[in-house]
């Protein structure tokens, strides 16, 4: 384990500090994107298209600019080249060029003295469309050639296939005493963070641009924005304010951020713009709808001998980061239980309406919802009590799965064993009366990519860190808080290292002239990459004040501590000196104090392609427990309460984690009771209700009583052993309560939201003598590749695409 | 328009406290008015549409949702906002409990939330469960899952009440 103190007990890790910017929360004093303004700062708006597919045939801003108080209009002649979040996927520009996509896509930027001008602006923008055929399925996605709404991918509407095999699959199958195929879908929706996107960007007398923008990764921002506006990367300074939310859904280089910096330098004045909450909407990059089929064979207890999971992901309109999210949804389903031969195929569509991308889970709460219901189906089918089968079929601590993960530590059985004993689960499961019931689910996640966005061999997160005369630590790291507490985080571990107090630290953060790079605040990878990153420079700047101190007290190195603000002989605690004097003394001896610290993830054992989505540091682990009661008159659920428990590794702030499982539970309750991205008439692509008052989200009346547990199981790549909390309780929570809707009421819901409609119909279909589910009844017959087959580990594979003569020989 | 004439209307309320004048368009809401003519960016905007509850200030010791209220409307009126919550000296017991239990994470929210629950706790110092739910159910995080700021609540309520109160192990490290 990477734990900074030498076995000695730890004074900040593991306490619940507050967070160092929780005054400036409490009391409004936080300053986000829409709170900054500047000197002769001008307003931008974008008008979006409202046809959902079309090219362009003219467009007109000639009266717009004659409006007394705007300033400039762009198009997007302004700006030709592309962009995109990967490499793969440059599919956007930030005002379309010659066609439209969706609903929402912009055509023209405007900026003007005040936001009233610059919306009366919008409407003197002439823009003359030639309408397309739309997109507006995965059906129609996977058989609609023509028209292409890109001219890039797998082939016609179709953006990325994939398929994988490790693993000989007929035998696997023939070796199961139980086979089941079922049918999933998942609808797509939102992050709805609070904080409305923004961005101010600022073009200086010395040509440099400066853009402050709600995002979560200003590091990429940097790099599209560089590209995009032709600037040198060194003209281009990226400051991630505080995000207020996030969840994944600005994670993206955005349209608007490209918009107000070109503004910017036209205009020589500073421009911002503030999303509407309609527009965010159109922003979206949340949870792909998904269509899977899940196959799995079983042994009579339970053990899986073999799984085929396919996905059909639509994926909106753009590329985003969707081909990642296509592999995620194939990546994470043998990280909790052992699934010795396993294949996947995952299609990504291309349809007219706002790009999906990373919500909370990014690619794998669909697939964990499919899978840990059809393992409920199954203990139902062998008469065994799921919890006992999943707990008896966990996946190895420290092993590698048949897709090249390297696991580990597990967590997970303690998980299981606490919740099952505090719900009381073997005195409520198939025992509570008709209307009450009770089911659990299981899941994992990343604790940070194994690999970069760009490939390449540089550290994923750089910490700075300058100690001065007066005792003073500034940590500087490219790193974004975005509420879960990581600029805490990176104060916490280095007042743990150096002794001192972590409110005696000022933290600098998300800022691309200032800060050494950190990737970005997605794949929860944060507390992992960073923390690995700000242990390294603070035990670095230890050991320079730790020679100067052993020099001047005349003890021996091994003797020197730090603690309480105090650097000191441990057999001899009253010999020493303050921590500025011992600063004070290295920097006499070695010149001004200030060290790096960075981290790399270890490589993955998979060499084959695609290996690269789903290897990580470390894997968290959760179990929950829910306990519903479902009205069989109108359907409506209502969750009571919810028994968790998440394998933290260990907490670096118990608070902090706390408040990350509740409020990951939280927006799993919402995900799997009401929360829905959808679409209507106009062919399904005018988006049913893109406000905050009809897409319904969990307020406090619906919010359940949550029980947690945290399981501390450290892992050696962890710093101080801690693994993530920020995406992994989300997860089983949406399996947990439609596991236990059925053990209320008897019937399936393969779908989510699973709501009252859902609950009602498959009532009724009971009712009528037919089986009792609402769910899709199969996946569209696709032609997939011909898989890539990597044989796994456990069978002598090596991590390589096998030799094409040895899969002939194997076929 | 900026060529078109406006006439500006101009007032007085009482701000945190203070006697404060202020010119701004007559359409503006609250909510534009102290964000964009006063500067105190504290209150917060999510929704446009009075759903969110990020804009909640105190309006006579009353919670309201500042983007649905007109700026005239305020004239000769006390308001409160998070930047006149605590003292010179001293942070409100909710501000100080939210900031204990983590009960911001992302904060944007937070402003909405503390004044929404002072008004609340201004009225009753012993509020239930329920009753907290019910006073909070016009404001909406995405962050917390409200159980800390429950909680934060239930604990900010206890120290006006001049009880000390332990807080319970489970709080911030779970169930044993």
């Amino acid at each position: 384990m990477k734990n900074g103190n030498n076995g000695k007990p730890l004074k900040v890790v593991g306490k619940p500090f507050r967070k160092v910017d929780a005054r400036a929360k409490c009391t409004g004093q936080t300053r986000f994107a829409d709170d900054i303004t500047l000197p002769r700062m001008l307003y931008a708006k974008l008008l979006r298209s409202h046809v959902p597919h079309a090219l362009i045939k003219s467009i007109d801003v000639s009266k717009a600019l004659a409006l007394p108080g705007v300033v400039a209009v762009i198009t997007g002649k302004d700006l030709p080249i592309a962009y995109g979040i990967l490499p793969v996927s440059q599919d956007e520009h930030a005002l379309c060029i010659d066609k439209v996509r969706f609903i929402g896509d912009p055509v023209a930027a405007i900026a003007a003295i005040d936001e009233d001008t610059a919306f009366a602006a919008m409407d003197l923008i002439a823009v003359e469309y030639q309408r397309l055929k739309t997109i507006s399925t995965i059906e129609e996605g996977l058989h609609i050639e023509e028209p292409r709404i890109h001219e890039y991918g797998d082939s016609g509407n179709v953006h990325k296939k994939v398929s994988l095999e490790f693993g000989d699959m007929d035998e696997g199958f023939a070796a199961a005493d139980h086979i089941r195929e079922d049918f999933f879908f998942y609808e797509g929706n939102t992050h709805l963070p609070i904080e409305q996107h923004a961005a101010l960007a600022h073009y200086d007398a010395d040509e440099k641009l400066t853009l402050w923008s709600s995002t979560q990764t200003p590091h990429y921002v940097h790099r599209a924005l560089a590209k995009v506006l032709e600037l040198a990367p060194t003209h281009v300074r990226i400051i991630a304010t505080p995000n207020g939310g996030g969840f994944g859904g600005k994670s993206d280089p955005f349209n608007h951020e490209v918009a107000v910096a070109k503004l910017a330098m036209i205009t020589g004045r500073p421009v911002k713009i503030t999303l509407t909450r309609e527009e965010v909407f159109y922003c979206h990059r949340g949870r792909h709808p998904v269509l899977m089929s899940i196959k799995t064979g079983v042994k009579k207890d339970g053990a899986i001998t073999a799984m085929h999971f396919r996905s059909f992901l639509d994926g909106g309109a753009y590329g985003s980061y969707g081909v990642a999210s296509t592999f995620y949804t194939g990546a994470l389903q043998t990280v909790t239980y052992t699934v010795p031969r396993y294949k996947f195929e995952g299609a990504r569509l291309f349809t007219n309406k706002p790009p999906c991308g990373p919500k909370r889970g990014h690619g794998t709460p669909q697939p964990r919802f499919a899978l840990e219901v059809q393992i409920d189906k199954i203990a139902d089918d062998l008469g065994l009590d799921p919890a006992k089968m999943r707990r008896n079929n966990l996946a190895a601590a420290h092993s590698v799965t048949a897709n090249y993960l390297r696991l580990g530590t597990i967590g997970l059985g303690e998980c299981i064993d606490k919740i099952v004993a505090a719900s009381d689960w073997q005195n409520k499961f198939k025992k509570l009366p008709y209307g009450k019931g009770i089911g659990i689910a299981c899941s994992s996640y990343l604790c940070g990519a194994g690999l970069p966005i760009y490939w390449n061999s540089m550290p994923h997160s750089g910490v700075q860190l300058r100690l001065d005369r007066q005792g003073g630590v500034c940590v500087m790291c490219g790193s974004t808080d975005i509420g879960q507490g990581s600029d805490s985080v990176l104060a916490y571990i280095v007042a743990e290292v150096l002794g001192i107090d972590p409110f005696d630290i000022r933290v600098i953060t998300a800022d691309t002239d200032l800060t050494p790079v950190d990737l970005g605040s997605y794949s929860s990878r944060v507390t992992l990459m960073t923390g690995n990153a700000a242990l390294q420079a603070a035990e670095r700047a230890r050991e320079l004040l730790t020679v100067a101190v052993a020099e001047k007290l005349q003890a021996p190195i091994e003797n020197i501590s730090f603690a309480e603000r105090r650097v000191f002989d441990v057999e001899n605690p009253e010999v020493g000196v303050t921590f500025a004097e011992a600063v004070v003394l290295a920097e006499s001896k070695f010149g001004t104090i200030g060290t790096v610290g960075s981290y790399s993830p270890p490589r993955s054992p998979g060499k084959f392609k695609g290996a690269g989505v789903g290897p990580s540091p470390a894997y968290s682990y959760s179990a929950a427990i829910a306990e519903v009661d479902v009205d069989a008159d109108t359907g409506i659920t209502t969750v009571e309460r919810i028994w968790i428990g998440h394998d933290i590794g260990r907490s670096i702030n118990p608070a902090l984690v706390m408040g990350q499982v509740e409020g990951g539970v939280y927006m799993g309750l919402g995900e799997v009771l009401m929360e829905e991205m959808v679409y209507r008439g106009n062919r399904n692509v005018v988006h049913k209700f893109p406000s905050m008052l009809e897409y319904k989200s969990p307020t406090t009346m619906e919010m359940c009583e949550v029980k947690t547990f945290l399981i501390e199981d450290p892992d050696p790549n962890g710093p101080f052993g801690a693994k993530e909390v920020g995406q992994g309780p989300l997860l089983p929570v949406m399996p947990a309560v439609v596991n236990a809707i059925y053990d209320a009421v008897g019937v399936r819901v393969d779908e989510v939201p699973a709501t009252p409609e859902k609950v009602l119909a498959a009532l009724r279909a009971k009712a009528q003598g037919k089986e009792g589910r609402y769910g899709p009844q199969g996946v569209p017959a696709t032609n997939w590749p011909e898989p890539l087959k990597v044989l796994p580990p456990a069978e002598g594979g090596d991590g390589r695409e096998m030799p094409r003569e040895a899969v002939h020989l194997r076929d | 328009m900026s060529e078109t004439k406006k006439q500006k209307a101009h007032l007085q309320f009482t701000l945190n406290g203070e006697l404060t004048e202020v010119a701004f368009a007559p359409h503006k809401t609250l909510l534009e008015v102290l964000r964009e003519d006063l500067a105190l960016t504290g209150t917060k905007h999510g929704c446009e549409l009075g759903e969110c509850g990020a804009c909640t200030v105190l309006v006579d010791g009353r919670a309201i949702l500042s983007c649905l209220m007109l700026g005239l409307d305020v004239e000769d009126r006390k308001v409160q906002t998070i930047e006149g919550m605590g003292t010179s000296t001293a942070l409100h017991p909710l501000q100080d409990t939210f900031a204990d239990l983590g009960a911001a994470q992302c904060g944007y929210c937070t402003p909405g939330f503390l004044l929404a629950a002072k008004e609340l706790l201004d009225k009753n110092l012993r509020p239930s469960r329920e009753e907290i739910q019910e006073a909070l159910s016009g404001n909406l995080c995405r962050c917390t899952g409200y159980i800390k700021i429950y909680e934060a609540v239930e604990f900010a309520a206890a120290r006006l009440r001049g009880e000390v109160v332990e807080m319970p192990r489970e709080v911030v490290y779970g169930l044993e």
